[in-house]
């Protein structure tokens, strides 16, 4: 059913913007190929961005901070009933997709995908969005250093996001679960 | 970002050196760059094929439908966007892209609302109220389906996997609102620092 609508989402939105622009008389191909000149521009402008925030995220991962992290504060967390298992993920939604995405995989294939762990971990994932992904390539897109409060806005976000996803997937799995 | 780029990777070389993984943060260091460099090329088609999509969204007034209907929301968050700008349709289209989780669709049309409300900026090395507004609401996360988790969860054979809609619902529309307002507030306080 979900993977039904999320099919069709994509080609209805192309459809509708064309019926519109022929009924509006555009001249379809050309305005086309006007805007999609810039595609090449926008990426390769944003290189210098995409390295920086890159190369400093990959270098924390592996330098091991994650794991230092983790068993920091695993004690102070799991009387919150927060798995250890999931924190890592609490640390790298902000910074990577693709790293959170691997350790969802992880935790779901290694505790079991109906654990309480899976369930926490997939609603922070589920919840995420990689801000400072997305800050370093929308603000270099346009050449802006100064980003003033937009990270401290995003990393609020991020924590209500956490805190949240911990209290509601509480509410919603933990009294089903045997834990 | 200063702080946040100056402690990451002083930090990750000095963990490196006393957790005895200092060979690993070279070698990510290299492999990252070139990450990098891949990840942009990897984006110019599919960039390049929805910016000429969403021009020709804008040439049949699409867009400036999209706006016209929410000028009385836009002119709370995003004050100093031009009247006639179509910024407002296209953040919209960006809202709704990333709600629906077309990921593809969703970075360009952002790239696109941050030129043309750049081209409204007196400063242009600084960010604006309404980008820091329109990434606030972007970081926040807002997406109706999670369709990636479901699918990982589908992968390893979970009972139930759809159960996990409602919570990440809640979840994703409260921490939107939370970044709305936070951005609302902060605003207010750079404005008392800018001007002291």
């Amino acid at each position: 059913m979900i993977q039904k609508i999320s099919l069709y989402i994509l080609p209805a939105m192309i459809l509708a913007i064309f019926f519109a622009a022929a009924f509006k008389k555009v001249r379809i191909y050309e305005e086309f190929i006007e805007g999609a000149k810039d595609g090449f521009k926008v990426s390769v402008s944003i290189i210098p961005y995409l390295v920086a925030i890159i190369v400093a995220v990959s270098m924390f991962k592996a330098s091991g901070a994650i794991g230092l992290i983790t068993s920091f504060t695993g004690g102070i967390l799991a009387k919150l009933s927060i798995p250890v298992d999931v924190i890592p993920i609490m640390i790298t939604r902000s910074l990577s997709g693709s790293a959170t995405l691997g350790l969802f995989s992880d935790i779901a294939s290694s505790l079991g995908p109906d654990s309480y762990a899976t369930k926490l971990a997939a609603v922070m994932v589920g919840s995420s969005e990689t801000t400072f992904y997305v800050l370093a390539v929308y603000f270099g897109s346009i050449g802006i250093k100064k980003y003033r409060y937009a990270l401290l806005t995003g990393l609020i976000a991020d924590f209500t996001g956490i805190v949240l996803a911990v209290l509601v997937s509480r509410l919603f799995f933990l009294a089903s679960t045997v834990s | 970002m200063n702080y946040i780029f100056f402690i990451l990777i002083t930090l990750s070389i000095i963990i490196g050196v006393f957790n005895n993984t200092l060979s690993n943060v070279v070698n990510s260091m290299l492999q990252a760059c070139d990450a990098a460099v891949k990840i942009s090329f990897s984006l110019i088609g599919i960039m390049a094929f929805w910016l000429g999509i969403m021009r020709i969204a804008e040439k049949s007034g699409l867009v400036q439908l999209i706006s016209k209907l929410l000028n009385p929301i836009a002119k709370i968050l995003f004050k100093d966007v031009q009247k006639d700008s179509p910024a407002v349709g296209d953040i919209a289209m960006s809202v709704t892209a990333n709600a629906l989780g077309l990921t593809n669709a969703a970075t360009p049309i952002g790239l696109k609302v941050m030129k043309e409300l750049q081209e409204d900026n007196p400063k242009k090395d600084t960010a604006t109220d309404s980008m820091c507004m329109f990434l606030g609401m972007n970081t926040a996360g807002f997406q109706i389906i999670p369709a990636t988790v479901i699918a990982v969860l589908v992968g390893v054979g979970a009972s139930n996997p759809t159960e996990i809609i409602l919570p990440t619902l809640i979840v994703t529309t409260l921490s939107f609102l939370v970044a709305i307002i936070s951005a609302m507030l902060l605003k207010k306080i750079w404005h008392k620092k800018e001007e002291a």
